[in-house]
């Protein structure tokens, strides 16, 4: 791999950009790997990288039935926090967040994390108290957060509309360190330095079957044929179910429809991230300009990729009343992912009843900003057969046990 | 937008007319049941690519609930049908079947369902 430099730049600028080589290969399958990652989105390329960087495990195929990046990874709103209340959560999504500062200079991409500030209006007494709390527990958990003032929400964002008639702004949960990043840049960069380290990223594949013998796994049927592995991470978000299917297990996870959009470009006007939880919308510009907005799931399984209507229509009913300035904005854009939303909102990083094979899944609304502690986590997983710290409360018996990581109720609605 | 026909009033609802309700046909598990059993009824769910069943209801019209085959991978409606029944109706698993020839129905009389 050529490293990405201002020399690199200069030297391509003297010879017509001839020199520039593919970012990543696209080999054909082995037949054998030591380890397989289905799903090449942002945690599983994430997985893959640390796999081989923190465990020098690098006979690795990563396997995508589409394209790189273009599941929920490329649909997000990009926005990076790790304000929540529960511990465990709470310790993933730091992680997280703390590998998103260094990951442009430790991947040699620049994934232009902007750590512009996240802030979570309480517009009810009910939000102010839960909030508090949440402040107070991160600040035992070492996370630099606080409550402010609905002036200081102001003087942050000052299209914010604080004193609207149904909700007016009370305070606000600012996480100063949270922020946006380039979500397609992430798995790009993580594609790149998986690819140098020799692991084959293997594009329009569909996993058909898992095989196993004796419960453990051996390899998997795909549509280029059976690829044989000794250990197999399954992360595929929207269609965990389906995989797990194949491998003769259940979740505790049912798959949904959530949108976004973004509004034609315009000249800056807000430089921190706002989520308005009761009325349900949330919002931040993009380097482009584009106000990025994001609001609630549909109520019902789907696998189209596609929302309803009236979703749409309640966030931006909830963003023009929470900012005013938009309410002649153009809308530009209009997507939908499918999100998988476990029981009780956390997700579940965890061996599984069958051997050797591990899963990474129910991140739900909220995974972009787990990439990187979600990777660090199962990778772990994948490469001991035991999870770590990180990733121990998230086993995916824990619904049996009773032992809920509870941020549905923490986190209000948008997680 | 989904348009489900609500079998009680006769309404064919919009979806903002409507709640929803997730999985039907589940069997209860209550005191008495084993964890692995109540773990079940509780959280593991079928999530189906393709056919699904669901309980829906008509909470901005008759308020009752009722039941609806749907296909989650086209949003395509196959019927809707009251939910005082512990598996769907002869006459639904024909449309469904005649829409969907490679679907298996495996309706199991413990209540487990497909698969």
């Amino acid at each position: 791999m050529k490293r990405y430099s201002v020399f690199a730049i200069a030297r391509e600028a003297l010879r017509y950009h001839s020199g520039w080589e593919k970012a990543w290969r696209s080999p054909e399958p082995k037949a054998q790997y030591d380890a397989i990652v289905v799903g090449a989105g942002g945690h599983g390329l994430a997985t893959a990288y640390y796999l081989g960087k923190n465990h020098g495990i690098t006979n690795v195929a990563i396997i995508e039935k589409g394209w790189l990046g273009g599941g929920n990874t490329g649909r997000n709103t990009t926005i990076i926090r790790s304000n929540y209340l529960q511990d465990s959560s709470a310790a993933i999504y730091e992680k997280a967040r703390s590998l998103y500062e260094t990951m442009s200079q430790d991947l040699n991409y620049n994934v232009m994390f902007s750590p512009r500030g996240v802030m979570m209006l309480a517009q009810t007494h009910h939000e102010v108290r839960g909030y508090l709390r949440t402040a107070h527990a991160n600040a035992l958990q070492g996370i630099a957060t606080e409550f402010i003032t609905p002036q200081r929400v102001k003087e942050l964002c000052p299209i914010l509309n604080i004193d609207g008639p149904r909700y007016p702004v009370l305070g606000a949960l600012w996480q100063p360190r949270g922020g946006t990043g380039r979500h397609d840049a992430v798995a790009w960069g993580y594609a790149r330095a998986c690819s140098a380290m020799g692991m084959d990223i293997i594009q329009n594949c569909e996993v058909k079957g898992v095989r196993s013998e004796n419960g453990q796994v051996t390899g998997v049927d795909t549509t280029k044929g059976f690829i044989g592995t000794k250990k197999l991470g399954m992360v595929v978000a929207g269609h965990s179910g389906q995989l797990a299917e194949m491998a003769g297990f259940r979740l505790p996870i049912e798959a949904v429809a959530l949108q976004a959009l973004v509004s034609e470009p315009i000249k800056p006007c807000m430089d921190v991230v706002v989520m308005a939880n009761t009325v349900h919308g949330y919002m931040s510009q993009s380097d482009k300009g584009e106000m990025v907005i994001g609001g609630g799931t549909d109520g019902f399984n789907n696998y189209t990729q596609r929302g309803s209507f009236h979703h749409i229509e309640e966030t931006l009913r909830a963003l023009v009343e929470t900012f005013p300035i938009i309410s002649r904005l153009k809308m530009l854009r209009q997507w939908g992912g499918i999100v998988d939303m476990t029981g009780d909102r956390s997700p579940i990083i965890s061996k599984t009843p069958l051997g050797n094979c591990f899963i990474n899944c129910g991140w739900g609304t909220g995974g972009f900003k787990a990439i990187p502690g979600s990777g660090w986590a199962m990778a772990e997983l994948m490469a001991k057969g035991e999870p770590g710290p990180l990733a121990e409360a998230f086993n995916m018996w824990r619904f049996k046990e009773g032992q809920f990581i509870d941020e549905s109720v923490a986190a209000g609605v948008a997680h | 937008m989904l348009t489900l026909e609500c079998p009680y009033c006769g309404v064919k609802a919009d979806e903002t007319e409507l709640a929803p309700g997730y999985e039907a046909h589940l069997k209860r598990f209550g005191p008495g049941s084993s964890p692995e059993e109540f773990e079940a009824y509780m959280f593991a769910r079928k999530n189906p690519k393709g056919v699904h069943f669901e309980r829906w209801r008509h909470a901005y019209g008759c308020g009752k609930w009722f039941l609806a085959a749907r296909c989650t991978a086209t949003l395509e409606v196959f019927g809707t049908y009251p939910a005082q029944v512990s598996e769907p109706p002869a006459d639904i698993i024909k449309k469904i079947q005649a829409r969907r020839p490679e679907w298996k129905s495996g309706w199991q009389p413990d209540g487990k369902g497909t698969k």
